[in-house]
C-alpha cells in the first residue's frame, strides 16, 4: 500500500499560489478579513537586545492594538525568546486572551544538542508558555537523516507538557517545495500542532507558494488521519494586503474550519499597523498616517 | 480512534519507513473517518468586486471596410446581447454577400497597391503599433469582452488581452525576416486571406488570424463571431489610429451567410476558419477544386491523463484550468479526464472538493472564475448532453453554487462512470463539463487518449521524465502539455491532427498558412 | 536688461550599471569637432571604471537573461520609441559633432532607430531560427538551445557615432547578455546621450554600460579580464586587432570582429542577423524517452 508523499511541481504550484493574490476583498469582507487577521496574529519580538520593557509594549499592544472603537480584536499571540517568557506572563496574568508562545530549541539555528533544546523547552513551558515553537534540524533533514528529525519532534513534543507545539521547517533553507512538502509529513507525524514556515532570520521567509504547500500537506493529512493541523507562515507578511491574500488561500483550499486563530496563525510584527491602517482607512474613509498608530 | 493510517511514511527518496511515533498526541481531536470534509461556506464571504471603469459601447456598429465604417448594403443590423444579463448590448451590421464582395475588393486593392509593395520593415512597424494600443487600451478592450462574450472579467484582462497584444508584437518582428522562417525558399504572400473565427476568444481569434496574415504580406477580410463582434470593430478602430493603410484589415459582421459569402468568394486567395469540425468540413468541401489555401481549427475531445506519481494536487490545478478555463469553451479543452486507477479516489475527492471554490457568476466582478455560457444555444447543447450522460448511466457532481436568475449559466459539473462508449466520452460538449474515466497502465491511457477521430490536444500528469517524452511521442495530438494545460504562446504553433483540422497558428510553422513558397 | 541668456552646458557622464557617472580617476578629455572647435569635456575612463562596469554587468546578466524574450524584445522597441521621441536631439548632436548635415544625422538617426526595431523582433525567434531538436539515434529526447554568454565588450567605430554602437549591441544584448560599450573616441557625445535614451527605456541598470575615453588605454585590460566572456571588436582600428586577439585567449573569450567601412553600417551589412551567434552558447540536452 503506498503512501508516498507528492512531489510538488514548481511551476503550477507558484501559478496557484499567484491566483489567490487576483481575488479582489472590499468593503465589509475587506473590514471583516482584517479583524481576523489581527486575531490570527502572534505580535513577535525576537531580538537579541529584547528587554522586559520591550516585552510589555508588545503585550500591551496585542492585548489593545487600537481604540475600541474600531471594534478590533486582540491578537491571538505574542511570540518571544524564551527568557521574555516570565516577564510576558507577569504583564498578561493567567489567563489571558493572549497567549505567550515561546521560541525554544535553539532557535533559530537549531544547531545545539538535543539536551539542551529539550531543557530549554521544559523551561519555557514552566516559565507560562502555552505554546512552544520548535526548529527542526535542517542539517539532519538535508543530510537524509529524516528518522533524526522526527524523533526530535517527537522528544520536543513530549517536553511540551499541556503547550501546543509549532513546528518551524525554515522553508528558505530547505529550499525545494518537495522538501517542504515532506518535511511538513514528518512534522506532523511526529507529532506538531501546528506547523510553521520559518523564524524570519533567513531569507526568503514565508511565501505564498510555500503556504499553499503546506496547506496541502494538512488536508492529506487530516483526511488521511482525521486530525486537523494549524498552519502559521511567519515573517516577510509586511501589507494588509499579503494578509488578505493567505486568508484567502486558507479560505479556498481548506475552507471554514482553518479560518480560526486555533488553526491559522501569522507571525508578524510590522504587519499589524499596516492592517489597523487598513481597518481605520476602510471605516473613516481617508488614508492614514503611521505618526497615528502606537508601535508594539 | 486512533489514527492508523499516519504510522507508515514512505519516505521517497530514502527508501525509509519512520517508525510509528507512539502516541502522537495532537491537541485537535481526530474526526472520523465518515465525517471529514472540508467546508467550502461563506464563513467569510468575499464583497462583490465589480469592475467600475466604465466603457462606452456604440448603440449600433457598422462594417468596416477599405479604412472606414460603412453602413450594410442591406440596411440590417442584429442585436448583440450580454449572455450574463440577457441585456441587448447594441445593434451589429449583418454584412451581405454585396458587402463581402466590397470587401474583398478593397482588400485586393490594397494588396496590389500597397500592402504587396510595402518593405516587411514598414509592415512590421503598423502590427507594432497596433501591440502598443492594444496594451493602452487594455482595460477598455477586457471589459467590452467580457460583456460581449460572457468570459470572467478576470480572464480577458489577465490572458485575452495581453495575449492579443503579444501576438501583434512577435508578428510586428516577423514581417522583415520571413526568409529566415524558409530556409532555401523565397516566401510570398498570397494576397487576400478570408477569416472567420469563433466566439470563444473574440479578440484573440482576431489577432491569431490578422496578425500572421498581416505579417506575411497579406491583406484580410474577417468575419467576427455573430454573438461576440463588439471587440473586432474596436479593434478596427485601433487600426484606423494606427493609421494602418485602408483595405489592409476589413471586417465583416454578420452571419453564417456572411461566412459563407467569404469562402465562396473567388477572389481571395486563402481561408482560414477556426470553429466546429461539422462546419470546417463543410468549408474544405466548398474550397475544393478552387485553389485556394485552406487551414483549419476545429473541434476537440481532449485526453487529460493523470498518471499515479503525478504532483496531484498540480495535477487537479491542471485538470480545473483544462475544462472549467473559459467555461469549456475552449476547442482544446481537457474534457476528457484519465485518472491511473491507483490515485482514482484521491483525485476525484480533491476535484469535488475543489469545484466548490469555483466561483460563479458575474464576469464582470473580479473574482468570478466561471463567467456566462456565450449563448442560448449553447446552454441548451451543454444540458442535452449533460442530460444524454445522465440517461446512458453516469453519475454527475457538480459544485454547490447559486446561479443567477438572468442569464446563461452552468455549474462546473464532472461525471463519473462514464464508458468509452458514451456520447460525454465521445462528442464535444464545448462546456464546463468533464468527464472522468480510468485507467491501469500507461500504454492502456494512451490508447485510450488516441481513440477519437479528434486531435487537437492532450494533457499528461507524472513525476518522471522519460514518461513525459514517451506519451509526448505516441499521443496524436497538434499540441500535449506536460504537467500543465491551456498553456498559449505567439512563439508556440498551435493546431490539430486528424478531425480537429490541418495547419497550425503561431510560431516559425504558423506563418506556412500564409505564404507562397513555392 | 540684458535680451542674452546664458544656457546651462552639459556634462557628459558615463553610464555604469543605470547611473550616470565620472571616471574614478577624475580625468576628463577635450572633445573637439571637425574643425577643431571645442565642443564638452568627456570622462577619460580608467581601468577601474573597466572593473567596476564589468561588475555591474555581471550582475545585471543574470536577472537580464531570465527574462523573458518577449519582455526583452519590449524593451529594445522601447529604446526604440524613445530614440524616436528625441531624433532631433540626437541628430542635433551627430551633426554637432561629426559636421555632416542636419539631413544625413537625421537619416542616421532614423536607420538606429529601425535597427533598434529589427533586433527587438529577433528576441523571441532565434532561438527557433537557430536551434534544434536533434533525431539522434538512441531513444533520446535531444534539444540545442542558444544561450547568452555572459559580459561581452564591445568596441565601437568613430563612424557612424550612433548607428554602428546601437548595430553592434542590440544583437549582442537581445539574447540575454549584458555589455559594456567603448564609445568612438573621435565622436563620443552620440553615444553617451544614447546612454539617455536607454536610461529612460526600462533596460535594467548594468545590462548596457556605456564608457567614454581612450581605446588603447582600456584594451590590455579588457583582453586580461578573467570575467569578461567576450569581445566584439568593431572599432576599425587595425591595432586593436591583434592585441586583442591574442590577449582575449588568457581565458577563451569569444571573440568577434566586425569589419565594416563607415558607408556600409547603412545597408544590409550593418543588419546581420548571424551576429547574435558570435555570443551565444549552444547548450544541448538528452533525456531518455520511455515509460
Amino acid at each position: 500500500m503506498r503512501a508516498a508523499v507528492p512531489t510538488v511541481d514548481q511551476v503550477t504550484v507558484e501559478e496557484r499560489a499567484t491566483a489567490f493574490t487576483r481575488r479582489s476583498i472590499k468593503t465589509s469582507a475587506k473590514l471583516a478579513g482584517l479583524k481576523m487577521v489581527v486575531s490570527m496574529m502572534d505580535l513577535t519580538t525576537l531580538e537579541g537586545k529584547d528587554t522586559p520593557g520591550k516585552v510589555s509594549y508588545l503585550c500591551r499592544k496585542a492585548l489593545h492594538p487600537i481604540e475600541g472603537k474600531y471594534d478590533t480584536p486582540p491578537c491571538a499571540a505574542v511570540c518571544v525568546y524564551p527568557n521574555m517568557v516570565r516577564h510576558a506572563r507577569r504583564f498578561l496574568g493567567d489567563p489571558s486572551p493572549v497567549q505567550i508562545a515561546s521560541v525554544a530549541t535553539g532557535f533559530p539555528s537549531g544547531q545545539y544538542a538535543l539536551r539542551t533544546k529539550l531543557e530549554e523547552t521544559r523551561r519555557a513551558a514552566g516559565d507560562g508558555a502555552d505554546e512552544i515553537d520548535m526548529v527542526i534540524d535542517r542539517g539532519a533533514f538535508l543530510s537524509g537523516e529524516f528518522q533524526k528529525v522526527s524523533d526530535e519532534i517527537a522528544a520536543v513534543k513530549e517536553a511540551c507538557g499541556a503547550a501546543h507545539l509549532k513546528v518551524i521547517l525554515e522553508t528558505g533553507e530547505l529550499v525545494t517545495y518537495d522538501n517542504v512538502r515532506l518535511a511538513s509529513q514528518i512534522a506532523m507525524e511526529a507529532g506538531a500542532d501546528f506547523i510553521k514556515t520559518s523564524t524570519g532570520k533567513v531569507q526568503p521567509a514565508a511565501t505564498m507558494p510555500v503556504t499553499l504547500v503546506m496547506l496541502e500537506a494538512i488536508r492529506d493529512y487530516f483526511f488521511a488521519t482525521g486530525i486537523r493541523i494549524g498552519m502559521k507562515p511567519a515573517g516577510g507578511i509586511r501589507t494588509a494586503k499579503q494578509s488578505l491574500a493567505y486568508l484567502v488561500m486558507v479560505k479556498e483550499t481548506l475552507g471554514d474550519d482553518w479560518l480560526s486563530p486555533d488553526l491559522f496563525r501569522l507571525g508578524a510584527s510590522t504587519l499589524l499597523n499596516d492592517v489597523l491602517m487598513q481597518i481605520v482607512k476602510t471605516v473613516d474613509g481617508n488614508y492614514q498616517s503611521a505618526d497615528y498608530f502606537s508601535l508594539p | 480512534m486512533k489514527a492508523k493510517t499516519s504510522a507508515k511514511l514512505k519516505v521517497r527518496r530514502a527508501v525509509a519507513v519512520l517508525k510509528p511515533v507512539a502516541q502522537a498526541h495532537h491537541a485537535q481531536p481526530v474526526v472520523a473517518a465518515r465525517d471529514r470534509r472540508l467546508k467550502f461556506g461563506d464563513a467569510w464571504d468575499y464583497a462583490p468586486a465589480p469592475e467600475t471603469v466604465p466603457v462606452k459601447i456604440a448603440p449600433r456598429y457598422e462594417l468596416f471596410i477599405d479604412g472606414k465604417f460603412s453602413a450594410p448594403r442591406s440596411g440590417k443590423y442584429f442585436d448583440s446581447i450580454n449572455p450574463a444579463t440577457e441585456e441587448k448590448l447594441c445593434e451589429i451590421a449583418n454584412g451581405s454577400a454585396e458587402d463581402v464582395d466590397r470587401a474583398v475588393k478593397a482588400a485586393r486593392r490594397a494588396y496590389e497597391t500597397v500592402w504587396s509593395k510595402m518593405p516587411g520593415r514598414e509592415r512590421g512597424k503598423y502590427l507594432f503599433r497596433v501591440a502598443r494600443l492594444v496594451q493602452e487600451r487594455a482595460r477598455e478592450l477586457a471589459i467590452l469582452e467580457t460583456m460581449d462574450g460572457g468570459k470572467p472579467i478576470k480572464e480577458s484582462r489577465d490572458f485575452d488581452v495581453p495575449t492579443v497584444a503579444a501576438h501583434f508584437f512577435h508578428h510586428g518582428g516577423w514581417a522583415d525576416k520571413l526568409q529566415y522562417a524558409f530556409p532555401g525558399r523565397t516566401p510570398r504572400p498570397l494576397g487576400v486571406a478570408g477569416q472567420i473565427i469563433p466566439w470563444n476568444f473574440p479578440l484573440l481569434m482576431a489577432a491569431w488570424k490578422i496578425a500572421p496574415a498581416l505579417a506575411c504580406g497579406n491583406t484580410v477580410v474577417l468575419k467576427p463571431s455573430k454573438t461576440t463582434s463588439i471587440t473586432a470593430l474596436h479593434l478596427a478602430a485601433i487600426f484606423q489610429e494606427a493609421g494602418l493603410p485602408d483595405g489592409v484589415v476589413n471586417i465583416v459582421t454578420g452571419t453564417a451567410e456572411t461566412g459563407r459569402a467569404i469562402y465562396h468568394h473567388p477572389d481571395v486567395n486563402k481561408i482560414a476558419f477556426t470553429g466546429s469540425t461539422e462546419v470546417g468540413k463543410i468549408i474544405a468541401q466548398a474550397c475544393a477544386g478552387t485553389g485556394k489555401r485552406l487551414t483549419l481549427e476545429l473541434g476537440g475531445k481532449a485526453a487529460n491523463i493523470i498518471l499515479e506519481d503525478a504532483p496531484l494536487d498540480q495535477a487537479i490545478e491542471g485538470i480545473v484550468s483544462g475544462i472549467y478555463f473559459n467555461q469549456g469553451h475552449v476547442c482544446c479543452a481537457g474534457s476528457r479526464l484519465f485518472v491511473q486507477e491507483g490515485v482514482f479516489a484521491t483525485v476525484v475527492r480533491k476535484l469535488r472538493d475543489r469545484i466548490q471554490t469555483l466561483r460563479v457568476g458575474n464576469p464582470l466582478d473580479k473574482n468570478t472564475d466561471i463567467g456566462a455560457i456565450n449563448s442560448s444555444t449553447q446552454l441548451e447543447k451543454i444540458r442535452e448532453l449533460v442530460q444524454c450522460g445522465i440517461d446512458e448511466g453516469a453519475e454527475v457532481e457538480q459544485s454547490a453554487c447559486a446561479l443567477p436568475a438572468k442569464g446563461y449559466w452552468f455549474p462546473p459539473t464532472f461525471l463519473t462512470n462514464v464508458t468509452m462508449s458514451h456520447r460525454v466520452a465521445r462528442e464535444e460538449i464545448f462546456g464546463p463539463v468533464l468527464s472522468v474515466m480510468s485507467f491501469r497502465t500507461p500504454e492502456e491511457a494512451i490508447e485510450r487518449a488516441n481513440n477519437t477521430p479528434y486531435g487537437l490536444s492532450a494533457g499528461v500528469w507524472t513525476d518522471k521524465g522519460s514518461k513525459i517524452f514517451k506519451m509526448v511521442n505516441q499521443l496524436r495530438a497538434g499540441v500535449v502539455w506536460a504537467n500543465c494545460y491551456n498553456k498559449f504562446d505567439p512563439t508556440s504553433p498551435f493546431g490539430g491532427y486528424k478531425e480537429s483540422g490541418f495547419g497550425r497558428e503561431g510560431g516559425v510553422q504558423g506563418l506556412a498558412g500564409y505564404v507562397n513558397l513555392s | 536688461m540684458s535680451a542674452v541668456r546664458l544656457d546651462v552646458r552639459k556634462t557628459y557622464k558615463m553610464y555604469v550599471g543605470g547611473s550616470f557617472i565620472r571616471s574614478e580617476s577624475g580625468r576628463s578629455l577635450a572633445v573637439h569637432d571637425p574643425e577643431g572647435r571645442a565642443l564638452d569635456n568627456i570622462c577619460h575612463a580608467s581601468r577601474k571604471d573597466l572593473r567596476d562596469a564589468v561588475v555591474a554587468a555581471r550582475s545585471a546578466t543574470e536577472g537580464w537573461a531570465k527574462k523573458s524574450a518577449y519582455l526583452r524584445g519590449q524593451i529594445l522597441y522601447r529604446a526604440a520609441e524613445m530614440l524616436e521621441n528625441r531624433a532631433d536631439s540626437l541628430a542635433g548632436e551627430i551633426a554637432r559633432s561629426t559636421g555632416v548635415t542636419a539631413g544625413k544625422a537625421r537619416a542616421e538617426v532614423n536607420l538606429a532607430i529601425d535597427r533598434l526595431v529589427y533586433f527587438a523582433g529577433w528576441t523571441d525567434k532565434f532561438t527557433q531560427v537557430f536551434g534544434a531538436v536533434n533525431p539522434v539515434a538512441s531513444s533520446h529526447f535531444n534539444f540545442t538551445v542558444p544561450e547568452p554568454t555572459g559580459v561581452v565588450v564591445v568596441l565601437a567605430p568613430d563612424e557612424p557615432s550612433l548607428l554602428a554602437l546601437v548595430s553592434t549591441l542590440a544583437p549582442v544584448i537581445l539574447s540575454g547578455n549584458s555589455a559594456i560599450a567603448v564609445a568612438s573616441e573621435k565622436y563620443p557625445l552620440p553615444a553617451l546621450t544614447f546612454a539617455e535614451i536607454l536610461a529612460t527605456s526600462d533596460l535594467p541598470g548594468g545590462v548596457i554600460n556605456i564608457l567614454s575615453g581612450k581605446r588603447q588605454e582600456l584594451i590590455p585590460h579588457i583582453a586580461s579580464h578573467l570575467d569578461i566572456n567576450a569581445v566584439v571588436n568593431a572599432s576599425g582600428v587595425e591595432e586593436t586587432h591583434a592585441a586583442l586577439q591574442a590577449g582575449t585567449a588568457i581565458n577563451l573569450k569569444r571573440y568577434a570582429r566586425r569589419s565594416l567601412a563607415a558607408a556600409d553600417w547603412s545597408g544590409p551589412a550593418g543588419e546581420d542577423a548571424y551576429w547574435i551567434l558570435d555570443t551565444v552558447e549552444f547548450k544541448t540536452a538528452w533525456h531518455p524517452i520511455g515509460l
